[in-house]
C-alpha cells in the first residue's frame, strides 16, 4: 500500500477504526478536535458507536461503561479534558477494563494555550487518577508512529486489561505526513468477562469497591502484580549514534525528533553524541536506557516541552552515576534544533569533549 | 374435580423474585430502597429480562445494589450512572440497561449526566430515589432537602437564602424531548407501592419499545437519618414531600400511552 498525506489526528482516528474500534465517546478540544470529527463521520457510516458527551467527566465515563460490556472503546482530549478524566480513568484501573486514550497535548497549566507542549507526562504516566497504578503510555513522533501505536494499543489494553494512552502533542496531532494505513482488521468477539446480561450464567459484576482494608488490599496487590508483568514486558525506545557516544540525549515524541536533528548536527561537528527515544513513558524503558549508559556515556541531557517531568524518570535509572541536564521549553514553545545543539556544545565542554578530539 | 380451596393453593400468589438475590441486606430497619428493589426484581421477572438486563449502581446508600440484583451490573462512579449505562446501551442496544440512582447522585454531582442523558434521549430507564438528605454519608443536605428540613449540615433548618432551592428532577427532565416516559411516585403506603410499580414496568416497556429516555422518581423514606420511627418516616413522606414533589405523571409521549 503506497503512502497517503495525513493529518495526525485523522490517521489515528482512521487507525483506530482499522483497529476494530466499537465505540468513540469525546468532547471537542484543541488541538485534538479533527480526531473527534473524523469518527463523528466514519463510526455512523461503517454502524458503529459514535457519541458527543456534554463534557470529559461524561465521556470518559461512557467509555466505563462500554468497556465493562466488553467492546472495543475510545476517547481523546488534551490536558484540561484530561484533567477532567481523571476520575473516570481511575475507576477503569481499578475494574480492570481496558480501552485507549488519545492525549494530544497542549501548553498549560491551567487554560494554558493550544500550542505543543508535553507538560502531560507526570499526570499520564503517574496514575491519570486518585490511587496506585499506572496507564501504559505510548509516544509518537511521527504521523506513521501515531498509526501504528494506536493500532497495538487495543490489542495491549486488551492483553493486560488495563488503561493504554497514546500521548502526542498538538505538532503530532495537526502536521500532515505521508503515512501507510493498516488493513481494516473485523471487530473482535466481547471478551468473556464482559457484562451482558446473564444469560444463564453466573452473574458478571464490575465494581471498583472493595470494603476492608485487607480486601482492597488484595485488589492492589492484583493490579500491581500486572503492573510488573508489563514493566518488565513492555519497555520500548528507538536509538540513534549510540555505540561510540559519550554524550546521550533523551526526549519523546516531537522534543525526541527535533533532537535527532541535532544529534545529526553534533555527528557532523564530529561530537560523539547519540540518541535515546523512549516510545513507552510508561512502562519507561529502564532496562535499555541502563545498559545504554554502561555502555561509556559520561553525561546526559534530557529535552522535553516541559520544565523537566521525564527527566526524573531518567534519574532514577542512572542515580549520580552520570551528570543529567535539562534542556526544556515551556507553555506551547518547541525546542529548535540549533538551541539543542547549543546546550550539547555546552555539555561537551564541561566534560571535556571536542570535535577536533573526536576527528583525531 | 379440583375444588376452589386447591386452586387457590396452587395458584402462587406472592413469591421471592427471582431477580432478586436472597440475602440480607445492608439497609436500615424501615428504609425504602427493599421495597423499590423488589419492585424492580418483580417487574424484571413479569417481562422476564432477567438475562439480557444490566443494572448500574450508585455512590450512595444503594453502592451494593448489584449485590442485590441477580442481574449482571456495574458500579458506577458518583453521579455517572447515566453515562455508563449510555456506554452500556450504546454497544448492547438490545440489552435492557437501568440506573437505581439516590438524590445526591442525579440531582447533584450527576445533575449534568442526567440532563443530558434525557435530552439524548438515551434509551435507558432509571430509578430515581428521592429521599431528601444524603443517607450514606450520615444525613446531610441533599439538593432535594426541603425548605426549613433540619439535617446534620443545614442544623437550623435548610435556609434557601443560604442553601438555595431544592430541585424537582422530574419536572426539569420532563421538559427534554429527548425524554419518553417521566413520573413521580411514592412508596409512603401499599396503594401509592402499587402505582409505583406500574410506572417502573411502563418505564422498562418503554425502554423495550425503543422509545427513549424513561425515569420513575420514587419518593422514599429515611427513618435513620430524619431520626424518624419507620411508620412516622412514611408520615413524613406525605405530609412534607408529597406537596412539594406532587405526584403523577410529567411526561408520557404518545407512544408510551399506547402501551400500558
Amino acid at each position: 500500500m503506497s503512502a497517503e498525506l495525513m493529518k495526525g489526528n485523522v490517521a489515528i482516528a482512521e487507525a483506530a477504526v482499522r483497529a476494530g474500534l466499537e465505540a468513540y465517546f469525546g468532547y471537542p478540544i484543541t488541538p485534538q478536535t479533527e480526531l473527534l470529527e473524523h469518527l463523528s463521520k466514519r463510526m455512523v457510516e461503517l454502524e458503529r458507536v459514535f457519541v458527543q458527551a456534554e463534557s470529559e467527566v461524561a465521556a470518559i465515563n461512557m467509555v466505563y461503561g462500554a468497556a465493562c460490556a466488553g467492546a472495543r472503546v475510545m476517547t481523546s482530549s488534551s490536558g484540561p479534558g484530561i484533567s477532567l478524566m481523571q476520575e473516570g480513568l481511575s475507576y477503569i484501573a481499578a475494574s480492570e477494563v481496558p480501552c485507549v486514550v488519545v492525549d494530544m497535548m497542549r501548553g498549560g497549566p491551567g487554560l494554558g494555550n493550544i500550542q505543543p507542549s508535553q507538560g502531560d507526562y507526570f499526570q499520564v504516566t503517574r496514575s491519570a487518577g486518585h490511587g496506585d497504578y499506572h496507564p501504559i503510555v505510548l509516544a509518537p513522533a511521527s504521523v506513521q508512529e501515531a498509526i501504528d501505536l494506536t493500532f497495538e494499543a487495543f490489542d495491549l489494553a486488551d492483553k493486560y486489561r488495563h488503561l493504554v494512552f497514546v500521548v502526542g502533542d498538538g505538532l503530532i496531532g495537526q502536521m500532515m505526513e505521508p503515512a501507510v494505513m493498516p488493513e481494516m482488521r473485523p471487530i473482535r468477539p466481547r471478551p468473556d468477562w464482559a457484562v451482558s446480561g446473564k444469560d444463564g450464567r453466573e452473574k458478571h459484576i464490575i465494581t471498583s469497591i472493595n470494603l476492608g482494608a485487607e480486601r482492597n488490599e488484595a485488589a492492589n496487590l492484583r493490579i500491581q502484580d500486572r503492573i510488573r508483568v508489563i514493566r518488565e514486558n513492555e519497555q520500548r525506545s528507538l536509538e540513534w549514534n549510540i555505540e561510540d557516544a559519550r554524550i546521550l540525549v533523551v526526549g519523546f515524541g516531537t522534543a525526541g525528533r527535533v533532537a535527532l536533528s541535532s544529534v545529526k548536527m553534533a555527528r557532523e561537528a564530529g561530537l560523539p553524541v547519540g540518541l535515546f527515544r523512549p516510545i513507552t513513558l510508561w512502562p519507561f524503558p529502564e532496562k535499555r536506557l541502563a545498559e545504554i549508559v554502561d555502555g561509556g556515556i559520561q553525561a546526559i541531557l534530557v529535552v522535553e516541552m516541559n520544565a523537566g517531568q521525564m527527566i526524573d524518570d531518567v534519574r532514577l535509572v542512572v542515580g549520580h552515576d552520570v551528570p543529567v541536564s535539562h534542556y526544556g521549553r515551556l507553555g506551547g514553545a518547541v525546542p529548535l534544533p540549533d538551541d539543542v545543539l547549543h546546550e550539547i556544545e555546552k555539555i561537551a565542554a564541561n566534560i571535556g569533549l571536542t570535535a577536533t578530539a573526536m576527528a583525531g | 374435580m379440583v375444588t376452589r380451596e386447591q386452586e387457590l393453593v396452587r395458584t402462587v400468589v406472592y413469591k421471592h423474585p427471582e431477580a432478586l438475590e436472597d440475602v440480607q441486606t445492608h439497609y436500615c430497619p424501615g428504609c425504602t430502597h427493599g421495597i423499590a428493589h423488589r419492585l424492580i426484581a418483580e417487574v424484571v421477572d413479569e417481562l422476564g429480562i432477567q438475562d439480557r438486563t444490566i443494572s448500574v449502581s450508585p455512590v450512595g446508600c444503594a453502592v451494593f445494589a448489584y449485590e442485590y440484583f441477580d442481574l449482571d451490573g456495574v458500579e458506577a462512579a458518583h453521579g455517572r450512572a447515566p453515562a455508563m449505562a449510555t456506554g452500556l446501551k450504546r454497544v448492547w442496544p438490545d440489552r435492557v440497561v437501568f440506573t437505581y440512582q439516590g438524590d445526591g447522585d442525579l440531582a447533584a454531582i450527576g445533575t449534568a449526566e442526567i440532563m443530558h442523558a434525557a435530552a439524548r434521549g438515551e434509551n435507558i430507564t432509571v430509578i430515581f430515589i428521592n429521599n431528601a438528605i444524603y443517607g450514606m454519608t450520615g444525613g446531610q443536605m441533599a439538593p432535594t432537602s426541603l425548605p426549613g428540613q433540619r439535617t446534620k449540615s443545614s442544623p437550623m433548618g435548610r435556609d434557601v437564602k443560604i442553601a438555595g432551592y431544592p430541585l424537582r428532577m422530574s419536572e426539569l427532565l420532563a421538559d427534554m424531548d429527548g425524554a419518553a416516559y417521566v413520573v413521580r411516585r411514592s412508596l409512603h403506603s401499599v396503594r401509592e407501592i402499587r402505582k409505583a410499580k406500574k410506572a417502573i414496568r411502563t418505564a422498562f416497556m418503554t425502554q423495550i419499545s425503543g422509545l427513549g429516555f424513561s425515569m420513575v422518581e420514587l419518593l422514599s423514606s429515611c427513618p435513620t437519618n430524619w431520626g424518624f420511627s419507620p411508620p412516622d418516616a412514611l408520615k413524613w413522606v406525605e405530609e412534607n414531600m408529597v406537596p412539594y414533589y406532587p405526584l403523577g405523571d410529567y411526561k408520557v409521549i404518545e407512544a408510551v400511552k399506547a402501551l400500558e
